[in-house]
């Protein structure tokens, strides 16, 4: 039973973490609350979807083409909506209010599109649904690959945005964007990658969820949710701290269900997010302010 | 215009519309009650979210509190005592979070307002379903669309009242400075975290008495229906649109918001979601103070902004 849930919450933590990695960069470094994050997500679970039950393209394949797609969608949204705001915001906290108003808006039109195109039902498919004995305890390989690309996309970008100087650029614009330009580091261009970078990590969570779940056009704010209190619990823009955060998420969320009452699963997590917003708003991960 | 004529303007327009449902049938009371419903919403928000810029999502938490209370209480107690429940609750409620938040600024209180609906709507469905075992409830009350109208009416000149009574009282004064520069309105001498409680309840209340006087017209009440956070979205566009700074605005911005998304709804429900997607891109965009302020903005010879919009330009 314990191990069980243990591996249960693992699995589902390393998918929130991928979730809220995306959404960590592009409020870090972008300065953008992507309120149609989930939405993102969704919409990839159904480019999956189609790719895999239209043209029997396997889910891992399919990463190559709604990754990138991901990437060039993101990109130009962030030029067409998000530049203009940016430019025209006093500061900071003009425009993470304003982002926040434009990316639901964002949010209603995605979930529309996708209503019109797949109508409200649950949708999903069968892929590697086939029972693996892991350590006394059946888990369905699906489930495993799922936790095993959220941890190698996770630690990839982590060592990617730690070790490179491209990453260093990023990193620099996050901690000190007033600075930044002083060194030859040209801001819009690193604001837009790291938006375009989320968009494209929340593809790849798309593609991941749809391998081993069923969806539906309107749950992409479910997703939203739980990424928002990973990236408080971990802190604002800290890699590490999704990583860790949507791990811990998972674990708890299985813990409540398996031994308290599955009804309040979700409000269990709300619970432990509202009271890290009141203590701790900064998260365990980020810095001060 | 001296205070005196727009006084005496507004309660002839109050008595015009006291008497408007007389003349109409069933739908067209239907149109007003909505529409009256959402002008107090929005009103009711941007009393607070307006001049302190503290962009809240916790409206249907309240309102979605109103009706609950309705629904559970209406066989056991007389009507208004049934009312006056749902504003102490409201009440207490409002109190707790915004004792418990008044430390959160911007983005974190957006998120937190947003979470905390959905952690009440969680916690009530939970609630039914495990401890009274029905999901949603039956309200009785021997009240006709026109009765819900009239209630929810005089509470829409009252939060108008309320509403230009703050803004020229010391109290409407300090949140104006509060929304410039929290900071230096603390060093001002302005005791902060009061003035934003005491807005914040007051506005939560009124939104719970909505949620309250509606609850009749649904008949059967489960929480999806008034947990529902389309409402939250709709006021807070509605405000946006007329301007949540300026008395008039939200119920300018309500009155037309309201009969589009009827329409919408009526003929494109499928559409429904992407056009009130684009629709909130567009006032964002263009009018990010609202269409009243633009208005006079087109009016002023150009190239002269007053610094209060200039620099007001960015914020919601």
């Amino acid at each position: 039973m314990l191990i069980d849930t243990l591996i249960t919450g693992l699995v589902a933590g390393g998918t929130y973490a991928l979730v809220a990695m995306g959404l960590t960069i592009q409020f870090g470094i972008s300065r953008i609350m992507n309120l149609a994050h989930g939405d993102t997500i969704i919409a990839a679970c159904f480019a999956s979807f189609i790719l895999f039950s239209v043209f029997g393209l396997s889910p891992i394949l399919a990463l190559m083409i709604v990754v990138p797609a991901g990437y060039v969608l993101s990109d130009a949204i962030y030029r067409l909506i998000m530049r203009p705001l940016v430019a025209r915001a006093p500061n900071a906290g003009a425009l993470e209010v304003d982002s926040i108003l434009v990316t639901f808006g964002l949010l209603f039109v995605i979930q529309g599109v996708l209503l019109v195109a797949f109508g409200g039902n649950y949708t999903g498919y069968t892929f590697l649904n086939t029972p693996v004995d892991l350590f006394g305890t059946i888990v369905a390989a699906n489930r495993l690959l799922a936790l095993f690309l959220a941890l190698v996309f996770g630690i990839t970008l982590i060592f990617v945005l730690s070790r490179t100087r491209w990453g260093m650029t990023l990193r620099a614009v996050s901690i000190a964007p007033e600075n930044a330009p002083l060194v030859g580091i040209d801001i819009n261009r690193a604001a837009r990658t790291a938006f375009a970078l989320g968009g494209a990590l929340a593809a790849t969570a798309g593609v991941v969820v749809s391998m081993y779940q069923t969806f539906t056009a309107t749950i992409g704010v479910i997703f939203t949710m739980k990424a928002l209190i990973v990236v408080i619990l971990g802190g604002k823009g800290s890699l590490t701290g999704a990583l860790i955060g949507g791990l811990l998420l998972g674990l708890v969320e299985t813990f409540v269900a398996a031994y308290i009452d599955p009804g309040l699963t979700l409000a269990a997590t709300y619970t432990i997010f509202l009271l890290l917003l009141i203590l701790r708003p900064t998260g365990f991960f980020g810095q001060a302010g | 215009m001296s205070t005196t004529v727009a006084f005496i303007l507004a309660a002839a327009a109050l008595a015009g519309l006291a008497v408007a449902p007389l003349f109409l049938n069933a739908y067209g009371i239907g149109l007003l009650v909505g529409m009256t419903g959402y002008v107090v919403l929005a009103s009711a928000w941007a009393m607070f979210s307006g001049p302190t810029r503290y962009v809240s999502l916790a409206t249907v938490a309240f309102f979605g509190i109103g009706a609950y209370t309705v629904a559970v209480l209406s066989e056991t107690l007389p009507y208004p005592l049934v009312l006056l429940c749902a504003c102490a609750i409201g009440l207490t409620v409002a109190l707790i979070v915004g004792l418990s938040t008044l430390r959160l600024a911007g983005i974190y209180f957006v998120i937190f307002t947003f979470g905390l609906a959905e952690l009440i709507r969680q916690l009530v469905t939970w609630y039914e379903v495990n401890v009274t075992g029905t999901l949603g409830r039956y309200i009785f009350l021997p009240f006709e669309g026109i009765h819900i109208y009239w209630q929810l009416l005089a509470l829409a000149a009252v939060t108008l009242l309320l509403s230009w009574w703050i803004s020229r009282s010391r109290l409407g004064l300090a949140l104006r400075a509060v929304g410039d520069d929290e900071v230096v309105a603390a060093h001002a001498g302005i005791n902060v975290s009061r003035a934003k409680l005491m807005l914040f309840a007051l506005s939560a209340t009124i939104i719970t008495l909505v949620g309250a006087i509606q609850a009749p017209r649904w008949v059967y009440v489960e929480p999806a229906i008034v947990f529902n956070p389309t409402i939250s979205f709709l006021t807070l566009i509605m405000a946006l649109l007329g301007g949540a700074t300026r008395l008039w605005g939200p119920a300018l911005g309500a009155v037309p918001l309201f009969l589009l998304f009827e329409w919408l709804s009526a003929n494109f429900p499928n559409y429904f979601s992407i056009i009130l997607g684009i629709f909130f891109i567009c006032i964002v965009f263009f009018l990010p103070q609202g269409v009243l302020a633009k208005i006079e903005g087109l009016r002023r010879p150009a190239g002269k902004v007053p610094p209060e919009d200039k620099e007001r330009s960015g914020a919601a």
